[in-house]
Order: structure tokens, then C-alpha cells, then sequence
């Protein structure tokens, strides 16, 4: 039965992250005057994907890559309160798991891509690893604030606790939710942060050498990864509410990002990471300090 | 079966060889003027990634190694389209010494766009028939090469001057 809840789970989401991303893409080429692909464009084109043909291996970690990304992202899914339903697995710290869990995905696609041995993939990986200090810091911060207010470290208890519309975090911590918004949208890779896979630069970077199933995976893992990532920030700071409005919340946090993305150029590595760790540092520090004084 | 030959048609990525003059048809094509993504198709930086060779006008013989070698590294099913007359008879460097005159010797072409230079408007009826051409299953430039890749060895080792080459290991 609990397995059943788990794929299901697992199933819904990633639908809901191609959708996202599908819709995404149309809210671009609209931004653009453009017609743009149909809203469904991303299933067809993990379908697609799916079902080509490998053509080469690098090695056995080049192919465990992906996995590993996808698992990563998979378990860290499970430790997300979807609305009012309890997470599947959900304990006290739970938020440290999370952090650590995001971690992995990163990880696995630098360890697949890093095997492939090619230059583009290479610098890819140095700048999504680099690129990591930076926002990891930020929104790490901006969640501690709201953890320091709740006296806890479950997402669970904080979502229950801070309750619905007028009682948002949001409202007492603008500043703490501001900059976790900023590290948010290099956490998701859209601009002016999508160093790590620049399609003119570098050739699509990490996953550059990836092709048909693999690819088809990490397109999966990416679906997932939207949702996970703007779920994250939502439980933080939007409240809590039901399925309904979580969908409604994420969705509107990853357009707003998709928005910026589309009117931002991109910053250098160097840029990004000093940018991090002055701004929207500062403000993070600034939303501590609120915490602070209140208590 | 059906399923992923129906998303394969609707979805295709391609990847332009941007060697001769056609290069300058294609942005209008991508943006916001025509917009082919509307149809699916998106540019792909890498040719691991991509469904679709365009070949853009002219190829030197020099160039033709290169394009060999990236069409090798598609994943099947793959795809090609000669774009402009040079890839049909040589255009207008039809007495050239170092161009190639028929792309059709050298890697299997799907689909042919005539013209010098095609406006963006039969690129994308192009696109529409390779479509078509998908979901009926009558594009199978793919199956032709790996069948008769001895044809095609000979036919690029006489237009390199070699006695045997492969395009993966150099």
C-alpha cells in the first residue's frame, strides 16, 4: 500500500513538472510574440527521447549518472509535504535531509558527465558546483530564519504551524523570503544564473555528451527538480493549504521565475557567486536579525 | 510503437551544419519572424542530441569530414536534410575543385529544400513534410546507411583521397 502511495506520488509530480515545463515554454514564446510549441511539448519529447537509441558509452558511471540524479531527486520528493497531506517520510531535521538530498542529483550528473571527458561538460560542471555556494548558502539562511521563529527543523510542523492565507511567512519575513526567491532561481538554473547549462556557451554543458535515455532521464530528473524546488520555498514561506493550492502556489513561484528568466542576460561565474555573497547575503542576514529582535 | 514514432514526429531536434551562405536563413526560422517551435523543433547545440542534420549549402571536402563525423555521432533515428541547391548538384560552385557536388553520395539525405537560397517559409514546409514523412515511416535514411555503409565508406574514401578511413576514430 505505501509503495502504491509512492509511485503515485512519483507519477503525479513528474506529469505535473512536464506540464510546468511545457507551460513554461509557452509563457516564453508568448513573452517573445511568438506562437510557441503546444503545452504537451515536453511529454512528447521525453517520449521521444525514451524511445531513441543509445549511441555510445562512456563508461558505467557515465550511464549511473542520470540514475543517480534521478534517484536523488526521487527521495528528496518523499520528504515534501504536498499541501495538507502528510509527507511519506517525516521526522525532526528532516529539513537538513532535504538539503543534503538536493545535493546528490548535482552530484550524480557531475560524476556521469565527468566520465564523458568533454571539455564543455567539464566547465559545465564547475560552474554548476561553483555556482552551488552560492545559492546553497542564501537558501539555507533564508530557511533558517523560519526555523529559529518555529523552534523546529520538520517541514511538516513548520508548514502545520504557520497555517493559512493572512498567516503566510511571507508577510513577517519579506526580507528572509526575498533572498531565498533570488537563490531560488539559481537553484532552478534560469537566468540570469544558467551558467551551468548554456546552450550558446557551452554547448547545453554537463549534458553534452547525453543522448536518448539518458537524456529522456534527465529531462525527468529536471521535471521533478521544479517541483521539488519551488514546493520547498512554498512550504517555507507560502503556507500551507490544499493539493489544490499547492499546485496554484508552485505553480505561480516557478512562473515568476520563468519571467525573470526570460528578461535577465546571464551573469559570468565569477559575477554570479560574487553577487550571492553580497545582496542577497546581506538581506538573508538582515531576515535573522528581524527573527531576533522579535523574539 | 506507435507512441514513440508519433512523439519522434512531433518532436524533433535538430542541428544546423551552418558552413554555407543558408546560415542566414535560419534565425529568422528559429525566432520570433517564423517560430518553428511551434512544430516541435528546437536548435540542439550537440550532435548527440540532435534528430535532424541540416546541411546548409555548400560542403568542401574538408567540411564533409566533419559532417560525417557528427552524423555518425547522432543516436538513431536520425534524420537529414540538404538544404539549397548546393547539396543537390553543387549550386553555382557546380566546376568548384574542392566542393562536394551531391550530398546523397556521402551520408543518405531524407529530404531535399531546392533553391538558393530557400526562404525561411520552405524550410518550414520542409519540416511539416519530414513530419509526415516520420509518422508514415518513409524517412529511413538511417536504415539505408547502416545497410549499405559500405557504399557510402567508398564513396567518401574516393572524395578524400584515402584508401580507407573511419569517421569515429580519426
Amino acid at each position: 500500500m505505501v509503495i502504491l502511495e509512492f509511485f503515485l506520488v512519483l507519477i503525479g509530480i513528474t506529469a505535473l513538472g512536464l506540464l510546468y515545463g511545457g507551460i513554461a515554454r509557452k509563457w516564453s514564446a508568448r513573452i517573445q510574440r511568438r506562437y510557441g510549441p503546444p503545452f504537451y511539448q515536453n511529454f512528447l519529447d521525453v517520449f521521444k527521447l525514451l524511445g531513441k537509441k543509445n549511441t555510445k558509452s562512456h563508461g558505467v558511471m557515465f550511464a549511473l549518472g542520470p540514475v543517480i540524479a534521478f534517484t536523488g531527486i526521487t527521495l528528496s520528493l518523499f520528504f515534501l509535504p504536498l499541501g495538507n497531506s502528510r509527507p511519506l517520510l517525516s521526522f525532526e531535521g528532516d529539513i537538513f535531509v532535504l538539503f543534503y538530498l538536493l545535493v546528490i542529483a548535482p552530484l550524480g550528473m557531475a560524476l556521469g558527465a565527468g566520465e564523458a571527458a568533454n571539455p564543455n561538460a567539464t566547465i559545465g560542471i564547475a560552474r554548476g558546483l561553483t555556482l552551488m555556494l552560492g545559492y546553497e548558502l542564501i537558501f539555507f539562511l533564508s530557511a533558517l530564519a523560519v526555523m529559529m521563529k518555529f523552534n523546529t527543523a520538520s517541514l511538516w510542523k513548520i508548514v502545520e504551524l504557520q497555517g493559512t492565507f493572512p498567516d503566510w511567512n511571507l508577510f513577517p519575513f519579506f526580507l528572509s523570503a526575498f533572498a531565498g526567491l533570488i537563490a531560488l532561481q539559481g537553484m532552478m538554473g534560469e537566468k540570469p544564473f544558467d551558467l551551468t547549462v548554456a546552450p550558446h556557451e557551452i554547448a547545453s554543458g554537463p549534458m553534452v555528451e547525453y543522448n536518448g535515455k539518458y537524456l529522456g532521464l534527465l529531462q525527468l530528473y529536471h521535471a521533478i527538480a521544479i517541483v521539488v524546488e519551488t514546493g520547498l520555498f512554498v512550504n517555507l514561506f507560502l503556507g500551507g493549504g490544499s493539493i489544490l493550492t499547492f499546485i496554484l502556489k508552485t505553480f505561480f513561484v516557478f512562473m515568476l521565475a520563468v519571467t525573470v528568466d526570460n528578461i535577465m542576460p546571464r551573469f559570468r561565474i565569477g559575477q554570479a557567486v560574487k553577487f550571492y555573497w553580497k545582496y542577497p547575503l546581506i538581506i538573508s542576514l538582515l531576515g535573522i536579525l528581524v527573527v531576533f529582535i522579535w523574539r | 510503437m506507435g507512441l514513440f514514432r508519433w512523439s519522434q514526429s512531433r518532436s524533433l531536434w535538430m542541428m544546423h551544419f551552418c558552413t554555407g551562405c543558408g546560415a542566414v536563413e535560419m534565425p529568422p526560422t528559429m525566432t520570433s519572424r517564423y517560430d518553428m517551435e511551434r512544430f516541435g523543433i528546437i536548435p540542439m547545440a550537440t550532435p548527440r542530441q540532435a534528430d535532424i542534420l541540416l546541411i546548409t549549402g555548400y560542403l568542401t571536402v574538408k567540411t564533409l569530414k566533419r559532417v560525417v563525423r557528427s552524423y555518425e555521432q547522432m543516436a538513431d533515428p536520425k534524420y537529414v536534410i540538404g538544404f539549397g541547391s548546393c547539396t543537390i548538384n553543387g549550386g553555382m560552385y557546380w566546376d568548384s575543385y574542392n566542393t562536394i557536388k551531391q550530398l546523397d553520395l556521402y551520408i543518405p539525405v531524407d529530404l531535399y529544400i531546392a533553391g538558393c537560397m530557400p526562404r525561411p517559409d520552405s524550410i518550414i514546409d520542409a519540416f511539416v513534410k519530414l513530419r509526415e514523412m516520420i509518422a508514415k515511416g518513409e524517412a529511413n535514411g538511417w536504415i539505408r546507411y547502416r545497410e549499405n555503409l559500405e557504399w557510402y565508406r567508398a564513396n567518401q574514401a574516393k572524395v578524400f583521397n584515402v584508401e580507407k578511413w573511419s569517421a569515429i576514430e580519426p
